[in-house]
């Protein structure tokens, strides 16, 4: 279980995003989980080991380390990534849920569905429509907001995106105030600022996204209500509704025990 | 052997869920294991070794350490993970139990042996109060074992060897206790789905028990 779960996870949303999002995928897996296991973990790996102060009180270098330290960079990416990967999972599972009414239409062998078998249920690929385009929405608005929030706690925790090579510590049983030399500083600087630059660009591409499915949006609102126009189609949603209710108890009312004779 | 074989297991039982099961089993694959595997391993992994007490006499941080941390947190949480998720396993043994039962009769004998009725709906609701109870037993067990979820960044600690009380430093206590916290949010979100899952399930068969005997009634 690592990270390879999730990109397999998050490589079946692929199928049902815009072209927008596939890029926004595409970056996510490269520049930012990519470069996180092959690179900035070795960089963060002996934080603390390389953590140095200049005295030999027992428990200071811990305290101050832990002083500017409250949570290592590392840690909180790979938070970030897991939260920021999460709404696309409510796509899945709103895609998941259409094929799971559409195999049972396709077993009652209702003459709507227009399927031949299942497999072609499984291969279908939905339409940002409808339900889906609300669920779609709700999960570009949350990795934006949860992106965001990820950006301002790090400037807030760390001062900015700079990493000092010397920090003033003063934290208690330090005897006084102590120098403390942080292990890397301008490579941790670097992929800081790299990691910044790619949220940026994961915010652009959200925000271009969420553009593109409104326009679309409009304009199909625009076009029905063009359509209805000419041609008016009523559809009498309290029959559906009627029908549905029957379906529930004539369900209710079956064997469950279906046996027949040999 | 490694956390790949509870995946597995996991991905197994969200064929025969609920809806609200699978949510369940994506909570705890994102939010507890993937998050214990990529961030929390790493903050425990020199525990011991950045374990710093005030003094050089031979002995006394290993006792200090074993006194604080009887069971370290990363285990329990271990623990905590593979626990949960083994009465799901009731669940996929039925059915199988099923599907066994139908081949040597060579017949049909359900409507489907995943459908949760039956004897396997009572199954269903036995993992998920086990679920849930051994969520809560966990959450306990922390609490007790820690004093409460926040780990600070000095103890004092007197055991023999240890010549007077003596000050030990633990490392990285901030981290350690942020991530406990997260621990604790998501246990208590998965006790909130299993109780939901049982209410939904319960008053959805209550309800065709109803109806049932209405209709039955009605003829």
């Amino acid at each position: 279980m690592d990270w390879g779960a999730l990109q397999t996870i998050l490589g079946g949303v692929n199928k049902h995003s815009t072209s927008i999002g596939k890029i926004w995928l595409t970056v996510l897996f490269i520049f930012r989980i990519m470069i996180l296991v092959v690179a900035a973990e070795t960089v963060w790996g002996d934080e603390q080991d390389d953590f140095v102060c200049n005295t030999l009180q027992p428990g200071c270098k811990n305290v101050c380390y832990d002083h500017f330290f409250p949570i290592s960079h590392i840690r909180l990416w790979a938070l970030q990534l897991i939260f920021v990967s999460t709404p696309a999972l409510l796509v899945a599972m709103h895609v998941a849920y259409r094929r799971h009414e559409k195999k049972r239409q396709f077993r009652k062998g209702d003459q709507k569905c227009e399927f031949k078998d299942i497999e072609e249920i499984r291969r279908q690929r939905f339409r940002i429509e409808g339900a889906l385009w609300w669920t779609y929405t709700s999960s570009i608005f949350c990795r934006l907001a949860f992106e965001a929030v990820f950006m301002y706690a790090f400037y807030f925790m760390y001062d900015g995106f700079r990493m000092p090579r010397l920090m003033k510590c003063d934290a208690w049983p330090c005897p006084n105030v102590v120098d403390c030399f942080v292990s890397r500083p301008t490579e941790k600087t670097v992929f800081t600022i790299f990691m910044i630059a790619v949220s940026s660009i994961c915010i652009l591409l959200n925000v271009a996204e969420l553009c593109y499915l409104l326009t679309k949006f409009f304009l199909r609102r625009s076009k029905r209500a063009g359509n209805q126009k000419h041609h008016p189609n009523h559809e009498n949603k309290e029959e559906t509704k009627q029908n549905e209710m029957n379906e529930l108890i004539s369900d209710s009312c079956q064997n469950p025990v279906i046996g027949f004779t040999s | 052997m490694s956390w790949g074989f509870l995946r597995d297991l996991l991905s197994g039982v969200n064929k025969y869920s609920t809806g609200i099961g699978r949510i369940w089993v994506a909570v705890v694959f994102i939010f507890r294991l993937l998050v214990y595997v990529v961030a929390a391993e790493n903050i425990w992994k020199y525990e011991h070794d950045e374990f710093e007490c005030n003094i050089k006499q031979p002995g006394c941080e290993n006792v200090c350490f074993d006194h604080f941390f009887p069971v370290s947190h990363i285990r329990l949480w271990a623990l905590q993970l593979i626990m949960v998720s083994t009465p799901s396993l009731l669940v996929v043994f039925h059915v199988a139990y099923r599907e066994n039962r139908e081949k040597h009769h060579k017949r049909r004998l359900y409507r489907s042996p995943g459908d949760i009725d039956g004897g396997l709906l009572c199954t269903y609701l036995t993992s998920l109060i086990l679920k849930t109870g051994l969520e809560i037993v966990f959450l306990v067990l922390f609490y007790k074992l820690y004093n409460g979820f926040k780990v600070p960044r000095v103890v004092k600690c007197d055991i023999s060897p240890c010549p007077n009380t003596v000050d030990c430093f633990i490392s990285k206590p901030t981290e350690k206790m942020i991530f406990l916290y997260f621990l604790v949010a998501t246990s208590c979100l998965c006790i909130v789905l299993n109780l939901s899952e049982l209410s939904y399930l319960v008053f959805k068969h209550s309800i065709k028990c109803y109806l049932k005997r209405y209709i039955k009634r009605c003829q």
